[in-house]
């Protein structure tokens, strides 16, 4: 099975905090990754990491067997957990700007994908809910063609609703033969019927990771989550 | 639907199929929904269901026609078996129950051949 990432031990600090400490890690092709873990175990700084957002203090990271470069960011979607829209352009023009910058944008998915998530291009983000405008983020990510997706907590802290929309996109949507999506989330139990595998992550170190079915069956992954989240 | 959160997701989609076709709810040579479409109507991630429906294809219950999809087996003595399987485990679940309350083999015979004649009785059901 080729692996599409490798992390190599990867650690970061931020001024003096340890935020990751020697993460090591690789996703095979064609799996949905669950990374867990409480607030501030470091999740969105992996996931940004791997984006190349912001650099790692040591260890290396290949996406496709490439080093972590301005490059390998053609193959790397990222849903940021921030609202990133300006608040009064219409969402008809945010694809466009989307379709212009991004080479593999798919503009009819976009379309295809802004209607089966209830959304329409006349909307402005600051007309919109905050599960619309989440909704509205997994649609220009969702709608990328590339090898590497990485949601950062893209169901946390919405209306039910728009959680099982979302989910039913990415279970749509998720091209099994030739993409891997790595999905954050500290509320566990909403999305866990997506993941292939799970990495439990736990001040800035991984404590678990597996075979999803495997570990619902052995019951190590609720002990584990009882206590890291207790 | 609802998963059990401490039994394999593949596993629970093959025993609701099992039960659909147990109770007739799918019937012989009838097409199942495609990977994708069970995967979204379910929530869950299309490997799952893949997984799900190999593991039909192993015990023999589908079979996957290239380019047109999953079917249930053409096999009468398919039901059957399913049917006596799903009743011999609603039987072991009531036995487990039912010795846990400390019924003896005996009074478990007794109650239920009152419960054939009379139906539940209201008064011990509620005390």
């Amino acid at each position: 099975m080729t692996m599409l990432l490798k992390v190599e031990n990867v650690s970061k600090c931020y001024f003096g905090k340890t935020a990751l400490t020697n993460i090591n890690y690789s996703l095979e092709k064609g799996k949905i990754t669950g990374l867990l873990g409480p607030n501030g175990s470091g999740k969105s700084t992996l996931l940004k990491i791997i984006a190349g957002l912001i650099p790692c203090d040591s260890g290396n990271i290949y996406i496709d067997e490439k080093p972590l470069s301005y490059r390998t960011k053609a193959d790397v979607a990222y849903l940021p957990e921030v609202d990133i829209f300006p608040p009064n352009i219409k969402v008809k023009e945010i694809l466009a700007f989307y379709n212009k910058v991004f080479q593999d944008f798919n503009f009819k998915k976009a379309k295809k994908l802004l209607n089966e998530l209830g959304l329409q291009e006349s909307l402005t983000p600051n007309t919109m809910s905050k599960g619309m405008r989440t909704r509205l983020k997994v649609v220009v990510t969702l709608a990328r063609e590339c090898p590497l997706l990485l949601l950062d907590e893209p169901l946390s802290g919405i209306d039910p609703l728009s959680r099982d929309q979302i989910i039913k996109a990415i279970a749509r949507e998720f091209a099994s033969e030739h993409q891997s999506i790595i999905l954050s989330t500290h509320e566990v139990f909403e999305s866990e019927g997506l993941f292939d595998e799970i990495i439990l992550l736990n001040q800035g170190s991984i404590c678990l990771r597996g075979d999803a079915e495997q570990l619902r069956e052995s019951s190590s992954l609720r002990k584990l989550l009882e206590e890291v989240y207790r | 639907m609802k998963f059990d959160p401490e039994r394999p997701i593949y596993m629970q989609i093959v025993d609701l199929i099992k039960k659909k076709i147990a109770r007739n709810e799918i019937l012989p040579m009838n097409k199942l929904p495609s990977q994708r479409e069970l995967a979204v109507l379910m929530n869950v991630n299309p490997n799952t269901v893949q997984r799900a429906y190999k593991e039909l294809e192993d015990e023999k219950i589908v079979v996957t026609l290239r380019g047109q999809g999953t079917f249930v087996s053409d096999n009468p003595a398919l039901v059957k078996k399913l049917k006596n399987e799903l009743a011999n485990k609603a039987l072991d679940d009531f036995f487990i129950e039912m010795k846990s309350l400390g019924f003896s083999n005996a009074e478990i015979s007794h109650l239920i051949s009152k419960f054939l004649t009379e139906g539940i009785d209201d008064n011990a059901a509620k005390s």
